[in-house]
């Protein structure tokens, strides 16, 4: 397992090098850079030339690219372009204000898929099953921002029960935090539910088709037994895995629900970043989510590997 | 293609749903209280505006968009201010007088005024704040005072302009939102020192500014709240929500359509500015087939402007007559003849360009200014009539600026309305600009413009501006289909709110000019 695991780390390093070099050629390919884009239609080429001449970006973009991997190596991200400040100070907080929310959520959403998913299984195709599929299937067609609109429509512009926005500043005691980010968190709570849900019960419902849990349940254990202790062990390495994915998404896909609450995420950041042709920013932002993606990846094989015996052993 | 359901008129939709909430469910009248006036108030003006970006800084030679200008105001004062009327009135400089031929001026320092830190303003202050955009640097604004040849201090309570080429509105120039002053020699743009009305406290940009009254400010009449809050929200809904719900009592940037439901409701006002912003169809008067005058002609007699206004900004604008002078502007040229759509002449000026049909792509994006695209399906449709076949082009919005406008032969760009006239030319039309966006290069008019600009009686301006109008109207590659005002709503309890002369929220000085009843 250990080997498993350093294979998997090395792998993580190479995906983000390679990101790293994508997102920066990527940038660097869009039409306009930083000195067009900070300085907008009112221009003049003298001004231009001279934010250009005291960036360094009349090198050559290979060069520049290697250049910030040898400082990046180092752990030195640099300043960024737009406004140089340093690229961490810029980034790790509102990192850290993206960690708290997909967190939050993860915590709601995750029991609950999992919950929901397994009481699902227990009476297949009964009514409460039937619910949870039909409301699953609405809050995964409706699109996250709608969502969003929806629920500030109802409690902050009809009942005036919670802000509208998502605003957090350093004076704030934890109620009010708490207050502040409800909304997002259920919208975001909505929106990756139903996949996990949906993942749950159909990966239960294969396993509980198998012969050994027939055998189980002719042996006269009780259902809720036979789910709990037989089938979701069994069923849990492909329900990690879209746990995973979904964990991954809170992180990293999450921009639109942080525009609808004005909430000071990275996902608006990295928006921000690519607009002004922010190089250093832009990298770093895509390296965060990046790495979010490998660590959620290797913990969620770690787990499954840990909670299905068979794999234990290998 | 506009009845299908598409996420731009999914968001208005909702939009509207947010709006008709305020007004259905929150119309309770709220209790009339009178304030007598301008007595300073306690409490925190909440402003939530579009304009903002992580990328900002308080540093006056970053300054393209809002909010960092309309931080920059709370905290530091102009040269030169621009009053409700649109007048340049005195700031900093406290008064001015040109030397013959207004190609010299001399200035008069405000007295007795002193920075955040204590230190009293004095000629070498305005000046290191105007040499922050001259020269070698990297300021949006060098175009507005290269014009500038020397700058120097007379004695301890005056200065001197001396210009390369005559201007009589020099004054008006100065009042740019760049042009902010500092203490001689600062550097520290994370925390400007100013003389204006209010301090930093705190600042993340493109999130929120928070300032606090500075105390002792020495315009009369201004700085009534205690603390001013900006909070950058880009999206229009987000920050209708933001009003609606309370958590603002300001926001700038409202479409029309969300306007009128806004006043419907007496809890919310809604104020609207003439200020000259104008949205343009720039063909490039140097490319086929927009270099034949007729072709322009036709092109320009094909779009129904009325409509545009009409459909596109709800009726919150003025239909434009293809130059940049808005019909308010004590300049604008009201002999000139109206382009109106009239798919005829249309057709018999294509016949005089020596073609029958006519196929161009006009390419837009809705950076270019609010409601591009639908103005440009209109248009499509219009022209349609005069037997010109339009490919509408929709390009991203993102690197809109370097990657369509000015290498596109025909596309969609805008304005900001200009507190000078020579301003309004100057970029746009001369042929030594380098944002002289419809390439229309004419020596007669760069002459009859820098005439005008030096010009010193009124009445003689206003001819030789008048002249430069028809030129651009009846010649130019620049389609003006409409002026669109600025629309911003606030709660009613804000008090001593005003439109604009020049662009939004007072010119961008709402923080220093109201208070909270």
């Amino acid at each position: 397992m250990t080997r498993l695991i350093a294979a998997r780390v090395l792998a993580g390093l190479v995906t983000l090098l390679v990101v790293s070099a994508l997102l920066f050629f990527a940038t660097d390919w869009l039409p306009g850079d930083v000195a067009a884009a900070l300085l907008g239609p009112q221009a003049t080429p003298e001004a231009l030339a001279t934010i250009r001449a005291s960036l360094g970006l009349n090198e050559a973009a290979p060069l520049r690219y290697l250049h910030w991997l040898a400082h990046a190596l180092h752990g030195d991200f640099g300043r960024s372009l737009a406004t140089g400040r340093t690229v961490l100070g810029v980034l790790l907080p509102r990192f850290a204000n993206t960690v708290v929310l997909a967190g939050l959520a993860a915590l709601v959403s995750v029991p609950l898929a999992l919950g929901l998913g397994i009481a699902s299984v227990m009476r297949a195709g009964g009514r409460l099953d039937r619910l949870i599929s039909t409301l699953c299937l609405v809050t995964i067609s409706v699109p996250e921002f709608f969502i969003g609109y929806l629920l500030i429509l109802l409690f902050s512009v009809q009942l005036g029960w919670l802000p509208s926005l998502a605003v957090l500043n350093g004076g704030m005691s934890l109620a009010q935090r708490l207050g502040a980010i409800t909304l997002p968190v259920i919208t975001l709570v909505l929106v990756v539910l139903a996949h996990m849900l949906r993942m749950t019960r159909a990966a239960l419902l294969s396993v509980m088709s198998a012969p050994y849990i027939e055998m189980a349940l002719l042996k006269g254990l009780r259902r809720r037994t036979v789910v709990l202790r037989h089938a979701l062990p069994n069923a849990a390495a492909p329900i990690i895995a879209v746990i995973a994915l979904n964990l991954g998404y809170l992180v990293v896909g999450v921009v639109v629900v942080e525009v609808v609450f004005v909430y000071p995420g990275a996902g608006q950041l990295m928006v921000d970043a690519v607009g002004k042709r922010d190089l250093p920013l832009v990298q770093a932002c895509g390296l965060a989510f990046a790495g979010t993606y490998v660590v959620l990846n290797l913990i969620a094989d770690i787990v499954a590997i840990l909670v299905n015996p068979r794999l234990r052993a290998a | 293609m506009s009845t299908q359901l598409d996420r731009r008129n999914f968001l208005r939709a909702t939009a509207l749903c947010g709006a008709a909430g305020a007004v259905g469910g929150l119309a309770s009248l709220s209790g009339c209280e009178v304030s007598d006036g301008s007595g300073d108030t306690t409490g925190m003006l909440r402003i939530g505006m579009a304009g903002g970006s992580t990328s900002d800084s308080l540093d006056p030679r970053t300054y393209v968009d809002w909010m960092p200008i309309n931080i920059g105001y709370q905290l530091m004062n102009g040269l030169v201010e621009i009053d409700d009327q649109g007048r340049a009135v005195p700031e900093l400089l406290e008064s001015w007088e040109p030397q013959g031929d207004a190609r010299v001026w001399t200035f008069k320092l405000r007295q007795g005024i002193v920075f955040h830190n204590g230190k009293s303003l004095t000629p070498e202050d305005v000046i290191y704040s105007i040499n922050l955009h001259r020269g070698r640097t990297p300021s949006a604004a060098q175009a507005v005072v290269e014009n500038v040849a020397e700058l120097r201090k007379l004695d301890a309570t005056r200065i001197e302009i001396k210009l390369t080429g005559a201007d009589a509105e020099l004054p008006a120039t100065l009042s740019d939102y760049r042009l902010l002053v500092v203490p001689d020699g600062f550097t520290d743009w994370s925390n400007p020192i100013g003389t204006g009305g209010y301090r930093l406290e705190v600042f993340e940009p493109g999130v929120r500014c928070i300032t606090r009254k500075a105390g002792g400010y020495w315009k009369p009449n201004a700085a009534h709240v205690e603390a001013i809050q900006v909070l950058g929200i880009g999206d229009a809904i987000a920050r209708t929500n933001a009003l609606i719900s309370g958590e603002v009592d300001v926001i700038n940037r409202i479409d029309g359509r969300t306007a009128d439901l806004m006043r419907r409701n007496s809890r919310y006002q809604v104020i609207r500015s003439q200020t000259g912003q104008y949205a343009v169809f720039a063909m490039d008067c140097q490319a086929e087939p927009y270099a034949n005058a007729d072709v322009r002609l036709a092109l320009k007699f094909a779009i129904d402007r009325e409509r545009l206004v009409k459909t596109v900004l709800n009726g919150y604008g003025t239909a434009g007559n293809d130059q940049p002078i808005p019909p308010n502007n004590p300049y604008f040229a009201a002999d000139l003849a109206r382009h109106r759509y009239d798919p005829d002449k249309a057709r018999h000026h294509l016949r005089q360009a020596g073609r029958e049909r006519l196929e161009v792509s006009l390419e837009v994006s809705d950076a270019a200014f609010f409601g591009a695209l639908d103005a440009a399906i209109l248009y499509q449709a219009a022209a349609a009539e005069a037997g010109i076949t339009l490919n509408v082009r929709r390009r991203p919005a993102d690197g809109y600026w370097s990657a369509v406008w000015m290498q596109a032969p025909f596309f969609g760009s805008y304005s900001d309305g200009r507190t000078t006239v020579d301003a309004a030319l100057a970029k746009a039309y001369k042929s030594t600009s380098a944002s002289n966006e419809t390439r229309w290069h004419r020596a007669e008019f760069d002459r009859l413009a820098n005439l005008a600009r030096g010009e010193l009686d009124p009445v003689r301006r206003r001819e030789l501006y008048g002249v430069c109008q028809h030129m651009i109207c009846e010649d130019g590659g620049a389609l003006i289909p409409m002026f669109m005002d600025h629309i911003e709503a606030g709660s009613d309890k804000v008090r001593g709110w005003k439109p604009s002369a020049i662009y939004d929220l007072m010119g961008q000085r709402i923080g220093e000019r109201v208070w909270l009843a």
